[in-house]
C-alpha cells in the first residue's frame, strides 16, 4: 500500500515482465486518452475561483474515482529544501480542522472507499476510488483539506521517518534506481529534473513542520488546483456539487508561474558507470534529450511515440527482432518517449545481456540499429503495426476510469489542453513515415546522450 | 475510531449502509460442445477480455526440472500452428491483440485483450496458441536464454531472496517451496519433450475455468468457445501433490546484503479457502495488517512510530497448503524493534480479539468496497476466474457481503487464538539486520555497521 507512488520510469526486476517492458513508467502510457472516433471528448469548465472541473463519465458500475491535481511538484521546490512536494503529500493525511490525525483514510474506508496520492515533478494529486452516493462526502473533505490543514510535530516527525524509509525501499536498497539518479544528474544538470522526486536524503530529513506548512499555503488554493471525476457521473451530475463544495474556497494565494532555470544539456556524450557489489547481471541504459509533449506539439511528440514503439516497443520492434531474436546479444531490450514534462522529455533505451555478455557487444549493436533506422528510415509495415499497437492502448485505456482520470490529469498537468489528450489516437494515425525519421534525426542523430552500465563490483 | 478523536461534521459517514453491486449478470454459458464459461456481456467499451485458467502450475514440477511450467508459459506466445514466432506476433500486434501466459502454484493462466472488432482472429490466435504450440528450437534457446537472465536476477532482489528463503524455512521440499522460474541448474535441463508433455497434460477441456467480459453474446460465445477450446484434449494428466503444512516451531532466518534496509517476510500456517472460518480469518487479516492506511500494524509500525514505509500481512490460501504471510521493510537497527510491535500486535489480537467499532469498520469498508473490483472489464473478468479456481459459485458476488456482515467478535477471537502464534513465527530477512528489540548504543541512521552475529548465515 503506497500512499505515494512515482509514475517516473524506472526498471522494475520481476518475472518475464522485466524482459518485456522493463523500464517503462506509468508516466510514458497514462496520458494515452482516448478514442475519438468511438466516444466524446470529457467536458470541462472552470469554477470562479479558477479552479478546473473536468467529468469523464463511465456509467458502468455505480464508483466513481475522484481527483484533486495541484499544479506544483517536485521540480518547484527551491534548493535545499528538495522532498518538500512528496513530503507534503504525506502529511496531507495528518489531521485538518475537521478532522483528527490519522482520520481521513479511515473515514474514506469506513465508506468502503480506497485513497491514496502521488507526487511527480509538475504535480500533486490526492485520490478516493468510492461508491457514487458517497462522492459529495470525500469532495467535503478534499475541499476541506484544501484550506484546512493542521500539522504539529506530533505527527510530521514520524512521517518524515516513513519518508526515509520511503527512500531506503525505492532508491537506497534498489542499485538500478541509484544508477538512474545519477544518469538524470548528468543528463539534466542543475535542473530539478536531475535529481530524485523523493528528494535528497540529508535534505529530507531536515524538512520541518513550517516548511511543509509554508509549501502548502502558497500552493494550495483552487487558482493552482484541477478537480477529476471520473465514473458514473456527468459534467451536469457534477457542476452543482463542484461549486457546493469547491466554488466557496477564497484563493488563497496567487496562481502559481513557474520561473524554472533553463536546461543546459552536456556538450558531449556522457557515461555513468555505477559498480554495486548486490548486481550480479549488469543492465545497460541510454538517455536522450527530448522536446516534451507541449513543446513539440502534439503532431511531432505522436512522432516520437511511433518511433519509440518501432524501435522498442515489443516483440516485434526492431531492437527486439534483431538484438533478442536474431543476433542473440540481448535478453531484453527496448525504447521508450517520456513527453509528459514541461521544460523537457526524454528518449530512453535499455538493454539486458544475455548472461555472462558484454554490455560493449550490446552497446554496439543498438549503435549499429540506431544507425541503420536514421539511413534507411522505417517501412510501411511498420509503421500501420506500431500506430495499430498504440491507437488500441488508447482504447484499453477506456477500461479503467482510474487510468482514464490520470491520463487527462498529467496531460493536463503538463501543458497540454483536453482536446489534445482526447484528440491523441488521431494525432498517432496521421504520423507518417517521414514524420518518424524526423523524430529519429532529432532526438538520434548527433544529439549528445547519458549512457549508463550498472554492473557487479564494490566500492559503491 | 481508534484515536477517539472528535469526527465533527464528518460523523454522518459511518452511519450509511453499504452500496449495493451494479446489476450486472453473470451468465453460464455452456457451448454445443460442453465448454462452460462465465460471461458478462458489457457494450460499454470496444474490448473482450477473456481470462482462462487450468488447473497444474508451477506444483506440477519437479526440483530436477524446476521452471518447466513457467517456461512453457513463457513458450506459448512464440509460434503456433503454422505460424513461427515473429510471424505469430506480427498477427497479434497487427490487430493489438494482448495476450499472455503465466503460472502460479496452482494454475495456468491465459488472459487474451482484444478489440471488439478483431475479435474472431485473437480468439483464432489464442486458440493456435494453446492448441498447436510450436516449442521451435530456436525460440526455446532464447527463452531458456532469458529466463537464465530472471533467475539470475531475481537473486539480486531482496524482495525475491527473502521470499525463497522463507519457503524452502516453512515448506522444506514441497513443490510450493521450488522457484517458479527454476534455478541456474533447472532451466538448462527442461527439454523441448518436458514442455510438450506439460502442455499435452495440463491444457484439457475437464480441468479448465473460463471467463469473459465485453461486447458478446451468449448465443455468439458458445460457438466461438468449441472454435476456441475444441482442440484441446479432453482430460488433463495431473500429478498428485501432497498436502504440506507450515513448518512449526519460530525460526528466524537471515541472508546476509548490503542492503541500508532489511526485507522481512514472516508468516505462519493460514487457513484453507474451503474452511468454514475462512471469512472471519480474513476480517481478522484485515484489520490486523491487510487494511491500507488504517490496519493496526500500520497505526503502530508506521503512523506511530515513523518504522517503516510499508508494513501489512496477508493470507495465502492455496490448493494444498495455507499461509498467513507478513512483511516489513524498515532500516536495519530497527528490525528487531519493529518485529517485537508486530509480535506484540498479533498476541493483543489473538488475546482480546478486535472491539465492536474496529469490526463495524471492517464490514462497512469490506462490504462498501466490493463494488470497486467490478468497475471495468479486465477487474471483472479477474474476479469471475477467481470465484472459479475458489469454487464459490456463480451467486458468489450476491452472496458474498451477507458473509462478511455475519463475523461476529467471537468468530474473530477464535481464529485470531488459532492463527497468530506470535512466538511459532518463521521470519526470513535480507539485510544486515540488528535483531535486538532494543536500539541503544546504535547510532540513528540507516547507513550503520552491521552487528556482529546474524542468528544464522544463509
Amino acid at each position: 500500500m503506497s500512499r505515494s507512488r512515482f509514475p517516473a520510469p524506472r526498471i522494475l526486476g520481476s518475472a518475464l515482465a522485466i524482459l518485456l517492458i522493463v523500464a517503462l513508467g506509468a508516466a510514458v502510457w497514462f496520458w494515452r486518452g482516448t478514442e475519438v472516433a468511438a466516444s466524446d471528448a470529457p467536458q470541462s469548465f472552470r469554477l470562479s475561483n479558477g479552479m478546473e472541473v473536468l467529468a469523464i463519465p463511465d456509467r458502468r458500475a455505480p464508483v466513481v474515482t475522484h481527483m484533486v491535481w495541484y499544479r506544483v511538484g517536485a521540480a518547484d521546490e527551491t534548493p535545499g529544501k528538495t522532498g518538500l512536494a512528496h513530503f507534503l503529500e504525506h502529511l496531507m493525511f495528518k489531521g485538518t480542522k475537521e478532522i483528527a490525525p490519522g482520520q481521513f483514510s479511515r473515514i474514506v474506508a469506513r465508506n468502503g472507499g480506497q485513497d491514496n496520492a502521488f507526487t511527480h515533478y509538475e504535480y500533486t494529486g490526492y485520490f478516493q476510488v468510492i461508491a457514487k452516493d458517497r462522492l459529495p462526502l470525500v469532495m467535503k473533505m478534499e475541499a476541506e483539506r484544501m484550506t484546512g490543514l493542521q500539522l504539529t510535530d506530533a505527527e510530521v516527525l514520524p512521517e518524515r521517518d516513513v519518508v526515509l524509509e520511503e527512500q531506503r525501499s525505492r532508491v537506497e536498497n534498489n542499485p538500478m534506481a541509484l544508477l538512474q539518479a545519477e544518469m538524470n544528474a548528468a543528463l539534466y544538470g542543475d535542473h530539478p529534473y536531475g535529481r530524485d522526486i523523493i528528494g535528497h536524503k540529508q535534505e529530507i530529513a531536515a524538512l520541518t513542520t513550517e516548511d511543509a506548512l509554508e509549501f502548502y499555503n502558497r500552493f494550495y488554493t483552487p487558482n493552482n488546483a484541477t478537480l477529476i471525476v471520473a465514473g458514473d457521473i456527468s459534467l451536469d451530475e457534477l457542476r452543482p456539487l463542484a461549486e457546493e463544495y469547491y466554488g466557496v474556497i477564497a484563493q488563497r494565494a496567487p496562481t502559481f508561474v513557474r520561473d524554472r532555470p533553463a536546461i543546459v544539456w552536456p556538450e558531449e556524450d556522457k557515461r555513468v558507470i555505477r559498480r554495486d557489489e548486490r548486481v550480479n547481471e549488469p543492465t545497460w541504459l541510454r538517455f536522450y534529450p527530448a522536446p516534451d509533449y507541449s513543446t513539440a506539439g502534439v503532431r511531432r511528440g505522436a512522432a516520437f511515440d511511433v518511433l519509440a514503439e518501432i524501435l522498442g516497443g515489443g516483440q516485434t520492434s526492431r531492437l527486439y527482432r534483431n538484438l533478442v531474436v536474431t543476433q542473440g546479444v540481448a535478453a531484453s531490450v527496448g525504447a521508450w518517449y517520456e513527453g509528459s514534462r514541461l521544460d523537457a522529455g526524454k528518449f530512453g533505451l535499455y538493454a539486458l545481456p544475455r548472461v555472462g555478455g558484454p554490455l560493449a557487444d550490446l552497446e554496439q549493436a543498438i549503435d549499429a540499429e540506431i544507425a541503420a533506422l536514421l539511413a534507411e528510415g522505417v517501412t510501411d509495415e511498420e509503421l500501420e503495426r506500431a500506430k495499430t499497437v498504440i491507437a488500441a492502448g488508447a482504447v484499453y485505456a477506456r477500461d479503467s476510469q482510474r487510468s482514464m482520470a490520470y491520463a487527462y490529469g498529467e496531460g493536463l498537468m503538463t501543458g497540454l489542453s483536453v482536446d489534445d489528450i482526447h484528440e491523441w489516437p488521431t494525432r498517432i494515425r496521421a504520423v507518417t513515415a517521414a514524420d518518424v525519421a524526423d523524430a529519429a534525426r532529432a532526438v538520434l542523430d548527433g544529439s549528445v546522450s547519458v549512457t549508463g552500465e550498472l554492473v557487479r563490483g564494490g566500492g559503491a | 475510531m481508534i484515536r477517539g478523536a472528535p469526527l465533527g461534521a464528518f460523523l454522518f459517514a459511518v452511519l450509511f449502509l453499504a452500496t449495493p453491486l451494479s446489476a450486472f449478470e453473470i451468465e453460464r454459458v455452456v457451448s454445443p460442445g460442453g465448454i462452460e464459461a462465465w460471461l458478462v456481456e458489457e457494450h460499454t467499451v470496444p474490448v473482450i477480455v477473456m481470462e482462462v485458467a487450468w488447473e497444474g502450475g508451477t506444483a506440477t514440477d519437479t526440483a530436477e526440472k524446476a521452471g518447466t511450467a513457467n517456461m512453457a508459459a513463457s513458450l506459448l506466445g512464440e509460434g503456433a500452428g503454422d505460424l513461427p514466432s515473429q510471424a505469430f506476433n506480427a498477427r497479434l500486434d497487427d490487430i493489438a491483440a494482448q495476450l499472455s501466459f503465466s503460472v502460479d502454484n496452482d494454475y495456468f493462466n491465459a488472459s487474451l485483450k482484444t478489440l471488439a472488432e478483431a475479435r474472431d482472429e485473437a480468439f483464432s490466435l489464442f486458440a493456435l496458441a494453446i492448441a498447436e504450440p510450436r516449442f521451435d528450437e530456436d525460440a526455446v534457446a532464447r527463452i531458456r536464454a532469458q529466463l537464465g537472465v530472471v533467475v539470475a536476477r531475481n537473486r539480486q532482489s531482496p524482495d525475491w531472496l527473502a521470499a525463497d528463503a522463507w519457503y524452502r524455512a516453512a515448506l522444506g521440499g514441497h513443490p510450493y517451496a521450488l522457484n517458479r522460474h527454476g534455478t541456474p541448474e533447472s532451466v538448462p535441463r527442461i527439454s523441448r519433450d518436458d514442455l510438450t508433455r506439460y502442455t499435452g497434460n495440463v491444457l484439457a477441456r475437464d480441468n479448465m475455468k473460463i471467463a469473459i467480459v465485453g461486447p458478446i453474446s451468449a448465443e455468439e460465445l458458445g460457438p466461438l468457445l468449441d472454435r476456441t477450446f475444441g482442440g484441446l484434449p479432453a482430460k488433463a494428466v495431473l500429478p498428485d501433490i501432497p498436502a504440506v503444512e507450515v513448518a512449526s516451531g519460530a525460526q528466524t532466518v537471515v541472508v546476509e546484503r548490503d542492503f541500508p534496509q532489511s526485507v522481512v517476510i514472516f508468516g505462519t500456517q493460514g487457513i484453507a479457502r474451503d474452511d468454514p472460518d475462512f471469512i472471519p480469518a480474513f476480517m481478522m487479516n484485515h484489520i490486523l495488517g491487510s487494511g491500507s492506511f488504517s490496519s493496526r500494524l500500520m497505526e503502530e509500525v508506521r503512523e506511530k512510530r515513523g518504522l517503516a514505509y510499508s508494513v501489512g500481512t496477508s493470507l495465502s490460501p492455496l490448493k494444498k497448503a495455507a499461509m498467513m504471510f507478513g512483511q516489513v521493510a524498515t532500516r536495519n537497527e530497527r528490525v528487531g524493534q519493529s518485529l517485537a510491535i508486530i509480535r506484540s500486535e498479533m498476541r493483543r489480537m489473538a488475546e482480546e480479539s478486535v472491539s465492536a467499532e474496529e469490526l463495524a469498520d471492517a464490514k462497512t469498508y469490506l462490504t462498501g468496497s466490493y463494488p470497486l473490483r467490478f468497475t471495468s472489464n479486465s477487474s471483472i473478468a479477474n474476479q469471475l476466474i477467481g470465484i472459479q479456481t475458489e469454487d464459490l459459485g456463480i451467486d458468489y458476488v450476491e452472496r458474498r457481503n451477507g458473509l462478511i456482515e455475519e463475523v461476529t467478535q467471537e468468530d474473530i477471537a477464535r481464529v485470531a487464538r488459532r492463527l497468530l502464534r506470535a512466538d511459532d513465527l518463521i521470519v526470513a530477512i535480507v539485510g544486515r539486520p540488528n535483531l535486538s528489540p532494543v536500539v541503544e548504543g546504535l547510532p540513528e541512521t540507516g547507513d550503520m555497521k552491521p552487528p556482529a552475529e546474524p542468528t544464522r548465515q544463509h
